[in-house]
């Protein structure tokens, strides 16, 4: 009942309202949602981790000790060494090993995702903002690429082409542009009938700045939300990929790679299938968990309720599954 | 009929893009007698097999014969499939044909996709409706986790997963490879993680938007049993958005099948691709790889036809794409 009574609050209080939304407003809007606050909690972490992996990992991930293979997690090693996550075959550390592993893995999201991003954002908003033949062509190529099975393709490319870290980023662009072209257009589309665009170009500015400095901005939180998505998307195929034997090559290591290396010693040693295969689910639910958490935030309709203060008990925070 | 045919010529023409985009990648991107012998071969090697498979001809005339040989079903043949070590002299006549190959490892596939999306369909529709029914009860947070967890799994550590718990462990279930119906469980259970997540979300959500329509109080009213409101009137029209989410999965299911079948040594399509991408089988390869996508592009036509049979209203778009 309470929300459907602050939902017909008046026009006015919008605007106080959308004055008052700070960082700090976002932030305790965060730590109220406890399940996107423990998330983006534990991506913090990870991305710490794997930044700092060279100082923080307590051994050295690629050191062989043979004294102490296969310890089980939270075994110490006969040399007093005390594993949280046990060792593998060669009695190397699996923490430490995750954590340079989640260097790779996340590197190659980040930057798959950025690369995907930038070509398809560009191309959407040019094909939104100019339409005629651009946009015709490039929504069949959007709408042909997507009905294509993108995991197959891109094995097949690195077969040719070769596998590793380079390779991998440019087959994920050249696969993963047309989301963020889709989407760029329909928000480019979108925004330009709104008489914002029009007084700007009315006092004569620029393609260039329309599009820079009016469109862009104005795109950018449902674009962010898709850059979340597309991360998660990318370290679960990276991870296949890997798993393959066609992405992160065996000097580096993914945790794609490390599942695959574990699975052969699946009916002795468990951890060291189901470690690094429990650091792909926990990031790829933390990013969804964060996404649907950044979606709701930017909805122009729901974010009021996120971000000012509760006033009764039952706020309106979605169910903490 | 307009509509379906245009989308039956754009299938063709995506069809033909893919075959093309396979002979570009192959044949100019890569040089084939260096992705067949690998990097270590010697250099009279290689011409010997540039000459034999016609490498020497100006690159569109091999395009066109590429071009011909396909629409006869001849994707070439394989030096690798069968033999132990690669023949020094193969000639072209010497080979295994690819293709029946191919199709004779499609049935395995569409056992394991089959039976992963009956089962993956069919619960999710009970469990989707139910959550639609009781909102935020159990049955709507379990839905929500579990359609959040079958986006953020990979499925090869679900296989393997079920491999410790049932095989290691339990020892009651084999690990892998075909024949009994104990074969199949484990695999089809990985496979259906996905598609049961996804689909039981938008068969909540579609179920939730209908549910909340006049005609089902006029139905309710009317005294019809909730059972027959919700299973029968309701999921009838709700029906569109779930056919979409389920042809979408069912490509997603002949794709994923290939990480399951490698997995469980299961002996599909999508090994033979993995286990030729390894012994560096162009021809195999390409095979599959067209089959496989000529498949799905087959499902994205076939769902599009199930559409105006369920709603007659979408013959009459003009755009063409989906909603």
């Amino acid at each position: 009942m309470s929300a459907v009574q602050t939902n017909t609050v008046p026009q006015v209080e919008e605007h106080d309202r959308a004055a008052s939304i700070t960082g700090r407003a976002y932030l305790s809007a965060l730590m109220r949602d406890r399940v996107a606050f423990i998330a983006a909690i534990f991506l913090t972490l990870l991305l710490i981790a794997a930044a700092g992996a060279d100082f923080l990992a307590p051994y050295d991930p690629n050191r062989a000790n043979l004294g102490a293979r296969f310890i089980a997690p939270f075994g110490t090693a006969r040399d007093g060494g005390f594993h949280l996550l046990g060792t593998d075959e060669l009695g190397r550390d699996l923490f430490s090993r995750l954590m340079h592993g989640a260097r790779v893995s996340m590197s190659i999201g980040l930057l798959g995702a950025l690369c995907s991003g930038a070509v398809g954002i560009t191309l959407g908003v040019l094909a939104g903002f100019y339409r005629g033949l651009l946009e015709d062509l490039l929504m069949r190529a959007v709408d042909g690429m997507m009905a294509l099975p993108s995991l197959l393709i891109a094995l097949f490319i690195l077969f040719v082409i070769g596998p590793g870290f380079g390779n991998l980023i440019l087959i994920f662009t050249l696969l993963h542009w047309m989301v963020f072209a889709r989407m760029a257009r329909s928000l480019t589309l979108n925004h330009q009938q709104h008489t914002y665009i029009t007084a700007a170009r009315a006092i004569g500015a620029s393609d260039t700045r329309i599009i820079l400095t009016h469109l862009l901005p104005n795109m950018v939180s449902p674009l962010i939300v898709l850059f979340t998505l597309e991360i998660a998307v990318l370290i679960l195929s990276e991870a296949s990929l890997s798993f393959l034997g066609f992405g992160v090559q065996a000097p580096q290591s993914s945790w794609g790679l490390m599942i695959a290396r574990g699975r052969e010693y699946i009916s002795s040693a468990w951890w060291l299938v189901v470690m690094p295969g429990a650091a792909i689910f926990l990031t790829a639910l933390a990013l969804n968990l964060v996404a649907a958490w950044a979606r709701a935030i930017t909805d122009p309709v729901q974010r009021w309720r996120w971000l000012t203060p509760p006033r009764r008990k039952n706020q309106p925070i979605e169910d903490d599954e | 009929m307009p509509y379906l045919l245009r989308r039956f010529i754009q299938s063709f023409i995506l069809l033909f893009f893919l075959i093309s985009f396979v002979f570009v990648v192959g044949r100019i991107i890569g040089d084939p007698a260096l992705i067949m012998l690998g990097t270590s071969a010697s250099e009279t090697a290689l011409d010997q097999l540039r000459e034999n498979l016609g490498l020497n001809q100006p690159i569109w005339q091999q395009y066109l014969v590429f071009l011909s040989d396909l629409t006869q079903g001849d994707f070439g043949v394989s030096f690798r499939y069968g033999f132990s070590m690669m023949p020094s002299d193969a000639l072209r006549s010497e080979g295994t044909p690819v293709l029946p190959i191919v199709l004779s490892r499609l049935p395995a596939t569409f056992m394991l996709a089959g039976t992963s999306l009956v089962f993956a369909f069919s619960l999710a529709v009970v469990l989707g409706c139910l959550a639609a029914m009781h909102p935020r009860s159990w049955i709507d947070n379990l839905v929500n986790v579990i359609s959040l967890a079958s986006v953020s799994l990979v499925q090869f550590w679900l296989g393997l997963i079920l491999i410790i718990i049932f095989s290691v462990h339990m020892g009651i279930l084999p690990t892998g490879g075909f024949g009994t119906w104990q074969h199949l469980i484990l695999p089809a259970l990985t496979l259906a993680a996905r598609p049961l997540g996804r689909i039981s979300q938008v068969v909540r959500s579609a179920m939730l938007d209908e549910l909340s329509k006049p005609y089902i109080s006029a139905a309710r009213a009317k005294g019809v049993p909730e059972w027959r409101v919700v299973f029968v009137h309701a999921l009838k029209n709700a029906s569109i958005p779930i056919v979409t989410i389920t042809g979408d999965e069912l490509s997603q299911l002949l794709t994923g099948a290939m990480l399951v079948e490698t997995v469980f040594a299961w002996p599909g399509v999508g090994l033979l691709l993995i286990d030729s991408l390894g012994r560096r089988d162009l021809p195999m390869v390409q095979a599959g790889i067209c089959v496989v996508a000529a498949l799905v592009i087959f499902v994205n036509l076939a769902v599009d036809f199930a559409y105006t049979v369920l709603n007659p209203r979408i013959q009459m778009d003009n755009r063409g794409g989906r909603a």
